[in-house]
């Protein structure tokens, strides 16, 4: 008897379902068994890490300020991912765009009425956020360089700007030396919902809606399904492969650029170190556990939050370190993966004689 | 003179752990699997060749250990992307989340009581340039022949490596494997036997690749010691063409701008160390691009043909 695999048609309704939370099953697994090891109760520290991350409404919020930029970006990553653009240069877009809303709100508040200062921030910050990613887009499409070391390499790029910018030159004066911009003005805040969750919530499932919508029931989220599935194919439907995707990896950099844009407006209000905690590659683990499904990401945008806010916690409550969120969230792709084998391939028992008897039909 | 030869020395220090990975990512490419995972194995084998040394004071069990677990991280990699027939870039992808993740915890935890438990900012044994006496102060030979057992290693490996891909029949085996599976299959190879093999290799070498850096060229153990060395040796296997001899090529250039950094950085220079330190970023990308365009116009393909794709095998 051997097992044959058959790659499947379209993918499989239940597995898509299914494996996301075995996966998720089998990274607290994973991680129980790493905490057994070093000493520390498993059942313990996930109980102390749900509570920190969901527990109390303050909690929650907390939960909530990690999940706005992780669903945002998600997205972004999530609509490259779909057409085959390895966008992993969500963590650079989002800088470079918090870098260009800082400048906006800065430096051009002084004489840009109060009114179209956050508007402004927003679209600028976008535009920065496409603008990073216009680059190996471009690069890509033009002259074929593998866009997955660009996007990577401008992500260093990226995060040494803003370094350069709050060491050096836009500094705050009246900061006693701590390296960073002056605080933004009030007019360029964005208003909070509950804690320090921000308005960037709704504009995240916005987002998500919408890109659902785009790619589910318009004309052009049909040209990207088929240049995702087959560039070729595309091409013989007189599909313009290049053009679009430079148009939708300019939407995911401007996507990964709202979350650049929440977190200085919303958050730190200025410029400063931490502008991004790893959001543009935890993007990743979310785009995938959401199996790229723009409605899916917004929740498992939350899950990956309350991971990062219930890791803090558990330093502080257990002394464990609190990249225990990271250490989780990298083991969940793993089954996710693995998993994949079931969404995208039939596996067929067959005895000796059937295999046979297919290889001759051609079956 | 001097000037030279000093360059020289801290280029080749400086490369040395990019020949590793390079050559060990040239492998596994050509065997068909593209290994994205190497920035989390370089971690990895860094945090855990350091606390075996520091630990047990032993360098030869802080080595064995590094290629322990690169080739165990790497093995994921293989039976993710071989037997499940995973994507492998997201595979990849996720051994490099992985390996940060689980390289940051370990960092955070298997330091002694007293550090916090933590392991940054503690010294251990390391390896230490050969004492070659008078040759010390021979130009360019001094600066070639005063390094390390890591870099001494990369004398060896190089020729080595482009000799069994070109001069044997494995070599021969593994090449075929890369451009045409199929055929290779035809030929008696076992060719997913043959991807796990050059997969864990690969790993091996890339994790020694990082030990080198914790054990001989920081030294020490710091949360971000790659810097993205991982991702630049991606390109630098493009930039070899997939050649081990060519290897050397790519780490000198950016063994070279490490070494001018460094420098600059000495001199105290009016220039940013900002823009110093983008340069390796910007120059992998302006090197991607030339080599990318130069294939177009040459109209060569350097990669394996199924570099990237499972291989199902058809019943025969």
């Amino acid at each position: 008897m051997t097992l044959v695999f058959e790659k499947r048609k379209t993918v499989s309704k239940t597995a898509i379902v299914v494996v996301p939370f075995i996966s998720f099953a089998v990274s607290l697994v994973l991680t129980g068994v790493l905490l057994v090891t070093f000493g520390a109760n498993p059942f313990e520290t996930f109980a102390a890490m749900f509570k920190g991350a969901f527990g109390s409404g303050r909690a929650f919020t907390e939960t909530l300020v990690k999940a706005i930029p992780l669903m945002l970006t998600g997205l972004g990553v999530a609509l490259a991912f779909k057409l085959r653009f390895w966008n992993i240069g969500a963590e650079g877009q989002l800088t470079l765009a918090g870098v260009a809303a800082t400048w906006v709100a800065v430096y051009w508040s002084p004489w840009l009425p109060a009114p179209i200062l956050l508007p402004m921030l927003v679209l600028v910050g976008c535009a920065a956020g496409a603008l990073w990613a216009g680059i190996p887009a471009l690069l890509k499409t033009s002259l074929k360089v593998d866009e997955t070391l660009v996007t990577l390499m401008l992500n260093y790029v990226a995060i040494l700007i803003s370094q350069f910018l709050y060491y050096g030159p836009w500094r705050d004066p009246k900061g006693f030396g701590f390296p960073g911009t002056e605080m933004f003005p009030k007019a360029a805040w964005f208003p909070r919902i509950a804690g320090r969750a921000h308005i960037g919530l709704y504009f995240a499932l916005v987002a998500a809606a919408v890109l659902w919508f785009v790619l589910q029931r318009t004309r052009w989220g049909f040209e990207l399904k088929v240049i995702g599935n087959s560039p070729k194919a595309a091409r013989y439907q007189g599909i313009s492969v290049e053009r679009n995707i430079l148009l939708a990896v300019l939407l995911s950099g401007a996507l990964c650029g709202l979350a650049g844009v929440g977190e200085v407006a919303g958050i730190s209000r200025r410029l400063q170190q931490g502008l991004s905690l790893g959001y543009g590659y935890t993007a990743i683990i979310v785009a995938w556990m959401a199996q790229l499904n723009p409605l899916a990401i917004p929740f498992v945008a939350i899950i990956m939050g309350g991971l990062l806010v219930g890791g803090d916690q558990v330093q502080m409550v257990m002394g464990l370190p609190s990249s225990m969120g990271l250490l989780m969230q990298g083991m969940m792709l793993f089954p996710m993966l693995a998993g994949s084998l079931f969404t995208e391939y039939r596996i067929k028992r067959m005895t000796g004689t059937q295999t046979r008897e297919a290889a001759r039909g051609g079956v | 003179m001097g000037l030279i030869t000093s360059l020289l020395a801290i280029t080749l220090r400086a490369g040395t752990s990019l020949v590793y990975a390079t050559i060990g990512e040239t492998y596994a490419e050509r065997a068909g699997i593209l290994n994205l995972g190497l920035e989390g194995i370089m971690l990895m084998g860094a945090v855990s060749s350091f606390a075996t040394a520091y630990y047990t004071g032993s360098l030869a069990l802080a080595i064995i250990v590094a290629l322990g677990v690169g080739g165990l991280m790497a093995l994921i990699h293989a039976f993710l992307s071989v037997t499940m027939k995973a994507n492998q870039v997201v595979s990849g992808l996720s051994i490099t989340l992985f390996g940060t993740g689980f390289a940051s915890f370990l960092g955070q935890r298997l330091g002694p009581a007293s550090n916090g438990y933590y392991l940054v900012g503690l010294t251990g044994p390391r390896f230490t340039p050969f004492d070659i006496g008078g040759l010390a102060n021979v130009p360019i030979l001094g600066a070639v022949l005063g390094q390390d057992i890591f870099t001494w290693g990369t004398y060896l490996l190089i020729p080595l490596a482009w000799f069994y891909l070109y001069r044997t029949r494995n070599g021969l085996s593994l090449r075929a494997i890369g451009e045409n599976p199929r055929t290779a299959d035809a030929m008696g190879v076992n060719v997913n036997r043959a991807k796990y093999g050059y997969t864990i290799f690969g790993g091996m070498l890339t994790a020694l690749g990082g030990a080198h850096l914790a054990l001989a060229y920081t030294p020490g153990w710091s949360e971000n010691i790659t810097g993205g060395r991982g991702w630049i040796v991606i390109a630098l296997v493009i930039f070899s063409m997939w050649n081990p001899a060519r290897a050397i090529t790519g780490a000198l250039i950016f063994g070279g701008i490490n070494a001018v950094q460094f420098r600059l950085q000495a001199s105290g220079t009016n220039i940013p160390a900002a823009f110093l330190n983008m340069l390796p970023y910007l120059t992998t990308i302006v090197v991607l691009v030339a080599i990318t365009w130069w294939e177009t116009l040459s109209k060569r393909v350097g990669s394996p043909a199924s570099l990237g794709t499972a291989y199902v095998r058809e019943d025969k």
